[in-house]
């Protein structure tokens, strides 16, 4: 038996396997955008044939960090907005692993803005789905770094004077390779590009439009939702980074009128990923690290013989 | 204060090769059989500002910086801001002169580069020298390596200097300057160095030297390490390949030395975007497996916090090292205290549950590092290893055979897949990876990507299997057994025996101190009790667990204790009688926070001032007495 046997093994795997036997202390309202991800995630692991055991979701803190309780696979909750930091380095550890993080997007915009940025900067090879419901919802109802301008909420009563945050935008400008947005209502859509995103080597930044029925009644369903990609009106090459741009900020001002715009908006399958690169510079090693602990054949490196003499 | 030793201070401008220059004429005067040990003093800036580094040698056994010194090599600062004029620094260019002469010992020997430095500009000098019985020696070292080739080799001529006033062999220096440069400069580097020794020995009468070298003998290899090298490779030896960092003053030596050797050992090292991330990355690598450590310093390490707090509440191992710096807030980036005590101790919301030791000297530090790493495996537990910019910096001679041990890289209760099968899981095939009742309260893990060992760790209080849980019944089980761990940690350690002692066990009183003071104070016990004071030392390493019995065994043994550390507030007082409850009215403190370590005769007139005449007043020290409580 191998040290991680779970990995990379051949077999079916049903959906039902993410599938919690006990059901877990109920968080998300009637109607929440959110089990659209989960069960999103629950059709394109199966389809990407990666098991519970092999695959690691890291999540934030919020409404969004509870899909650990209900997808049913190696999880790590971790605290407000650093999700990033421990998934990529647990990919670094063990590149074997199918690593997923998610938040929702006061974790991941707002808080955790700066490891977002230098993650996708990086292009470690994982997939990211970030909650974008506007809203901070486990907190009741806070305005939230994609909330309209002018929204009001008992932290904003006068009504945000901020512009919202631009994910798309953000996202390509830092480095990611591969961008998209999906919503809670376009679950066929959801699928697909989950399925993608997995599969893309390199950072897949995936902005999830899940509405909150709770805390931002006012704001839209996320319908009705045009796919850029199949849709007459637009036309766009998502593999050109400067028609891309154009295609996003077209989106995230949409968004605030009322127009849902969704789709692949840019992929880059040439760029390395970051894994591939530290190997490159002979920074990482080509055999996960993360076996060597179980290999009772390697002779582990002591500095008394490799670094001391120079000390002499 | 012996008078066989020599304590060479070169002094010049940051950027002039001060830090180089005198690690090699340490590493020469070890070679040559004796003991060394280094102190540094360097601005926060890149180039220029004075900066100087001493080198202690003597026969003798050395664990501390001297009092004063009694060779100075000044170099002049060839970086000053403002050589010309009075600025806002004052005329920089002078400074490695005029500023070191307060510390020179009488009889001593000044060198100085004549080339660069007037020591007319310093008010009194010639009247300072007479008084003080100095022998000076002005040499234009700059024109004598500019006709060499390039003035930067300066330094170099200096060392020629000071081996010809020593009487020292230029053989140990030239071996050196062989092993560490590249052809390119070796050629003249090895000229000036035998120029300036010739020209030196034919201007001045150098057969009774004013300051001698002493001689000694080793009797087996010697290595010159500093506490940065000796954390780094205890890491190393402990099976350590994953650092995570973001720079920052002095932790940056270690992320420094970890980052270049990991890659020799298939090792992983990233710099990454701030703290918060560096000591998360950490997190994630020692989740998926492999052993990882983070650090920073003051600033660094409170960014730190949460992700401590995670690793606490997921159990999940992590080292980290914290080099402390004069604080508060950005302090003094250069300069050691060990005032970052309690933030360390106590740092993240909620009930510590974390090891922090702080090691006392360089084989300490290797020791300590090996200490961290094994118990944060095995007890599933963040350690933190706790030192300052003195430690981490200063150099000093190891036997090569300190180090020969087999390395440890295992990752302590971790189930293969085989064993994973016989362990509990819940119907649904989740493993209870945070089981209530375990031995010394720690749960046996599983890791991403094994079979049957599928869990969820979180920072929210969870169930066995680590689904969250807030039920009474759970919550008291999981943090008394997390909290068990500590108590089982605290009886490892008092197998490993982390502590120093010094001086007569008999002894009426005591002193006690922790990390970097420790090879001061015993320094200064040695004289005490020379001079016929019966006085012993404790210096105390592991800060938490806190080994109450011994601490508490040593403080009874005596009449009084000084409790000497470099804060303002006296933290490890504090935290010394919040572990035992009471003796308060049988504890002072000698503290100092100017930004200097302590100087053992710093400590010696302290104690007397305060323990024997009891007046509590050493004048000429900015040292600070408190007296116990009732005082």
């Amino acid at each position: 038996m191998s040290t991680f046997s779970a990995i990379g093994e051949e077999r079916e795997i049903d959906r039902d396997e993410y599938t919690p036997g006990v059901e877990p202390q109920p968080t998300w309202c009637p109607g929440c955008g959110d089990f659209s991800v989960l069960k999103a995630l629950k059709q394109a692991l199966p389809e990407v044939g990666r098991s519970p055991e092999e695959t690691l979701l890291c999540t934030g803190i919020g409404c969004s960090g509870k899909l650990n309780s209900y997808l049913d696979t190696y999880g790590f909750h971790t605290i407000h907005g650093r999700s990033l930091p421990v998934a990529r380095a647990a990919k670094l550890a063990n590149p074997d692993l199918e690593v997923i993080a998610a938040g929702g997007d006061g974790d991941g915009y707002g808080i955790g803005g700066n490891h977002f940025i230098h993650t996708a900067r990086e292009n470690h090879d994982m997939t990211y789905i970030v909650f974008n419901n506007e809203i901070f919802g486990l907190t009741k109802g806070q305005t939230s770094p994609t909330s309209p301008k002018g929204h009001k909420s008992k932290t904003q009563p006068s009504g945000s004077a901020k512009e919202p945050i631009k994910p798309l935008s953000m996202s390509l400008n830092a480095g990611a390779s591969y961008v998209a947005r999906t919503a809670a209502v376009n679950p066929n859509q959801a699928k697909e590009i989950l399925i993608e995103a997995i599969e893309h080597d390199g950072f897949a930044h995936v902005d999830f439009l899940t509405q909150c029925p709770t805390w931002n009644k006012d704001a839209r369903q996320y319908v009705p939702y045009i796919d850029v990609n199949e849709s007459d009106d637009y036309d766009f090459d998502k593999t050109d980074r400067v028609e891309a741009a154009e295609m996003m900020r077209e989106t995230e001002e949409s968004l605030y009128e009322g127009e849902v715009l969704t789709g692949r908006f840019y992929v880059d399958e040439d760029r390395p990923s970051y894994g591939a690169e530290k190997q490159a510079i002979g920074e990482m090693p080509e055999e996960p690290l993360a076996e060597r602990y179980w290999d009772d054949d390697y002779e582990w490196e002591r500095s008394h013989d490799m670094f001391l003499d120079k000390h002499a | 204060m012996t008078d066989d030793e020599l304590i060479w201070r070169i002094s010049g401008g940051s950027g002039d090769g001060i830090a180089s220059t005198s690690q090699n004429f340490a590493k020469a005067l070890m070679r040559s059989g004796l003991n060394v040990f280094t102190h540094r003093h360097y601005p926060s800036r890149i180039r220029g500002g004075h900066t100087y580094t001493e080198v202690r040698a003597s026969s003798d056994p050395v664990n501390s910086r001297g009092d004063g010194y009694n060779f100075l090599l000044a170099l002049g600062d060839s970086f000053a801001r403002n050589p010309q004029e009075e600025a806002v620094y004052g005329n920089e260019e002078i400074k490695p002169l005029s500023e070191n002469l307060d510390e020179l010992r009488e009889g001593g020997v000044i060198v100085y580069d004549e080339g660069l430095l007037d020591a007319s500009e310093i008010p009194d000098f010639e009247e300072r020298a007479e008084e003080n019985d100095w022998h000076v020696y002005p040499l234009d070292l700059r024109g004598l390596a500019r006709d060499q080739g390039r003035e930067v080799m300066r330094n170099t001529a200096g060392v020629g200097a000071t081996c010809a006033l020593t009487g020292m062999d230029l053989d140990h220096v030239q071996d050196l300057m062989r092993d560490a440069m590249p052809e390119k400069i070796l050629e003249p580097n090895l000229e000036i160095l035998q120029i300036a020794y010739d020209q030196v020995r034919e201007e001045h009468d150098v057969d009774a030297p004013d300051v001698s070298v002493p001689t000694g003998e080793h009797d087996e290899t010697q290595l010159l390490m500093s506490g940065s090298d000796a954390i780094s490779y205890g890491a190393i030896d402990e099976g350590c390949r994953f650092i995570a960092g973001y720079p920052m003053t002095p932790w940056t030596e270690v992320f420094t030395i970890m980052t270049k050797n990991l890659p020799k050992l298939g090792g992983i090292s990233e710099q990454v975007e701030d703290e918060i991330a560096a000591a998360a990355l950490a997190v994630g690598a020692s989740h998926a497996g492999v052993k990882a450590m983070s650090g920073s310093s003051g600033g660094g390490f409170a960014l730190m916090s949460e992700p401590l707090g995670l690793a606490e509440m997921t159990e999940t191992p992590v080292v980290l090292v914290e080099a402390m710096r004069a604080g508060p807030s950005t302090g003094m980036p250069t300069k050691p205290e060990q005032s970052d005590l309690e933030h360390v101790l106590y740092t993240s919301q909620g009930d510590s549950q974390r090891v922090v030791l702080a090691p006392g000297t360089v084989e300490e530090a290797y020791e300590q590092s090996r200490i961290a790493f094994r118990l944060a495996y095995e007890y599933q537990i963040p350690s933190i290893l706790l030192y300052d910019q003195k430690l981490g910096g200063e150099m000093t001679n190891v036997p090569k055979s300190h180090f020969d041990r087999e390395p440890n890289p295992t990752l302590g209760k971790t189930l293969s897949e085989d064993a994973l099968a016989d362990e509990p899981h819940s119907a649904d095939g989740k493993f209870h990876r945070f089981q209530h009742d375990v031995e010394d309260g720690v749960s046996p893990r599983s890791i991403p990507g094994q079979k049957g060992g599928r869990f969820l760790a979180t920072g929210n209080e969870h169930d066995p299997t680590g689904h969250i849980a807030e039920s009474p019944d759970n919550r008291v089980a999981q943090i008394d057994r997390r909290t068990q761990k500590l108590e089982a940690i605290r009886a490892d350690l008092d197998t490993v025996d982390t502590g120093s002692y010094a001086g007569p066990d008999d002894a009426q009183y005591g002193i006690l101190t922790f990390g970097s003071q420790q090879g001061t104070v015993e320094e200064a016990v040695g004289r005490l009790n020379d001079a016929g004071v019966s006085v012993k030392s404790y210096g105390v390493s592991d800060m938490l667990p806190f080994p109450t019995e011994q601490v508490e065994a040593f403080v009874e043994s005596v009449d009084e204790v000084l409790v000497v550390e470099m804060t303002a507030s006296g933290q490890f007082r504090g935290l010394v009688q919040k572990n035992l409850g009471r003796y308060g009215e049988r504890l002072s403190s000698l503290l100092k926070y100017n930004g200097n370590p302590f100087e053992p005769a710093e400590i010696v007139d302290g104690f007397e001032a305060a323990i024997i005449e009891g007046d509590g007043d050493a004048s000429g020290h900015q040292t600070t007495f408190v007296p116990a409580a009732g005082d």
